[in-house]
């Protein structure tokens, strides 16, 4: 998928939580004290049923979540890496 | 998409498993605060234990929409039986679902199928004396020495803490909270019943001690700084959701009981049942039990879907399933008037467990905060678009 198919989907779904206003790209998603549990869970959700892939205790380092940029990056390997299985 | 009447005969099914097998002994469970090893195999074997378990490790499996629902169809029946069963059966999954999501595939082939045929029992240790709804601030501390982890600290409150064979723990690690696998018989660990409770008596809650409990690298469940956020969290989110279904359980219970008396009891030359007074109680027990089985079935079918709205849905149903519980063993004890005050009476019970389904799991009011917060991000995006 291209870098903006992936992207998009993750700005929207995290500019709900951010009631004001568009974040950047590489805007620190913890940084605005986005780190919550109920937040967290939530976004391990979307991106498992949104993109089809599986967030395993392999993927749980802070800077595979740390922005939209990270997050679209660690979508596209799990994608990749689905891909090569195939 | 399914509907709750699609599942009227597994409900069925599993009320008259919970009938024959753990409503009998709910009286001497509370008595006791106890849970007998014989409930506990007849749950294992009725498979109570392998639901919400990947089916590769010996769980139930199925379409996971219907299998999510069909899990909190067994919390139900399991909470209008005992809501202490319930308890362990809600516990040992809240602890399993974290290892389940989290677990690395080793942690997974070793601890999952004795998980989920109910050989091994499950608990999930956060509280402890200083920290209860704040999870991250934690005392207990996880040092690393070589290739191992050092616990050292006390958790409280811990349900089956006197009989869980295995227990998820949540310790501070230097770069933040993180979650470990913790066996029973880990040399340093030791355990203190806490009997006396108010309500669920029969939760076998106990304080764990940790002194200097040396644990391999491979203890370590997730990764630090992941152990309250995603780890715990996953445990928690299942327990809110089972424990609305329980609340449930509770309500209809108490529903029932009410239903029955009220038509045996006569008073002023006819049954109460007639009375409009005693019609406007049973009128709202029925309106309340239903809207949290409602909410806790949307729960239930977006969890499945791994909606991200499921967050909100499971919050929403534990929190109005456990107020609902409160005043429905309320009005159902009102009801009974001296009976149901009296000792083993089934109505006290529920009105004592009732109390505790508010506290555990989120208080009511940590999950109004929550809840408040989703519907401020609802709108702004409401507005927005």
């Amino acid at each position: 998928m291209s870098d903006q198919t992936v992207l998009e989907p993750i700005r929207s779904f995290l500019s709900r939580s951010f009631e004001s206003r568009q974040m950047r790209d590489d805007e620190d998603i913890f940084a605005l004290g986005f780190g919550n549990s109920l937040f967290a869970m939530q976004l391990v959700d979307f991106l498992e049923r949104e993109y089809g892939i599986e967030i395993d205790s392999e993927d749980l380092e802070l800077k595979n979540f740390q922005t939209v940029q990270a997050i679209g990056d660690l979508v596209n390997r799990k994608l990749s890496a689905r891909h090569a299985q195939a | 998409m399914p509907r709750l009447e699609d599942f009227s005969a597994v409900a069925q099914e599993l009320s008259a498993f919970v009938a024959a097998e753990v409503t009998p002994h709910a009286a001497a469970i509370d008595r006791e605060q106890c849970i007998p090893r014989e409930i506990v195999r007849a749950l294992a074997q009725a498979g109570m234990f392998a639901s919400g378990f990947p089916e590769a490790f010996g769980g139930r499996g199925g379409d996971a929409e219907e299998a999510a629902i069909r899990h909190g169809l067994m919390h139900e029946a399991l909470g209008a039986g005992s809501a202490s069963v319930q308890g362990l059966v809600n516990v040992h999954h809240m602890a399993g679902s974290a290892l389940a999501r989290w677990g690395t595939p080793a942690q997974k082939q070793r601890w999952l199928p004795a998980l989920a045929s109910g050989e091994v029992l499950a608990g999930l240790a956060i509280t402890e004396p200083n920290v209860g709804s704040d999870a991250a601030a934690v005392e207990t501390t996880a040092r690393v020495v070589g290739s191992d982890f050092v616990l050292s600290g006390t958790k409280t409150w811990i349900t089956c803490g006197q009989s869980a064979d295995v227990f998820v723990v949540l310790a501070r690690a230097e770069e933040g909270p993180a979650t470990f696998i913790v066996p029973r018989d880990t040399a340093g660990l030791s355990f203190e019943r806490i009997d006396g409770m108010l309500g669920c008596r029969g939760y076998m809650l106990a304080t764990l001690k940790f002194e200097e409990c040396v644990l391999p690298g491979d203890a370590l469940l997730g990764k630090p700084r992941f152990g309250v956020t995603h780890v715990a969290a996953t445990g928690l989110e299942w327990g809110r959701y089972n424990l609305a279904w329980g609340c449930v359980g509770l309500g209809r219970a108490c529903l029932e009981a009410s239903l029955d008396y009220t038509r045996s009891r006569s008073q002023f030359g006819s049954a109460i049942s007639e009375h409009q007074l005693i019609q406007r109680m049973i009128c709202r027990m029925m309106v309340d039990v239903e809207a949290a089985r409602l909410l806790c079935f949307r729960a239930g079918s977006l969890r499945g879907r791994k909606d991200p709205e499921a967050a909100k849905e499971t919050t929403m149903a534990k929190y109005f399933a456990s107020q609902m519980a409160n005043r429905v063993a309320y009005d159902a004890v009102q009801i009974h008037g001296a009976a149901g005050c009296a000792p083993d009476s089934a109505v006290a019970r529920a009105m004592r467990d009732a109390r505790i389904m508010e506290i555990i799991e989120g208080t009511s009011q940590v999950l109004e905060i929550a809840i408040a917060r989703y519907g401020y991000q609802e709108r702004a995006m409401q507005v927005r678009a």
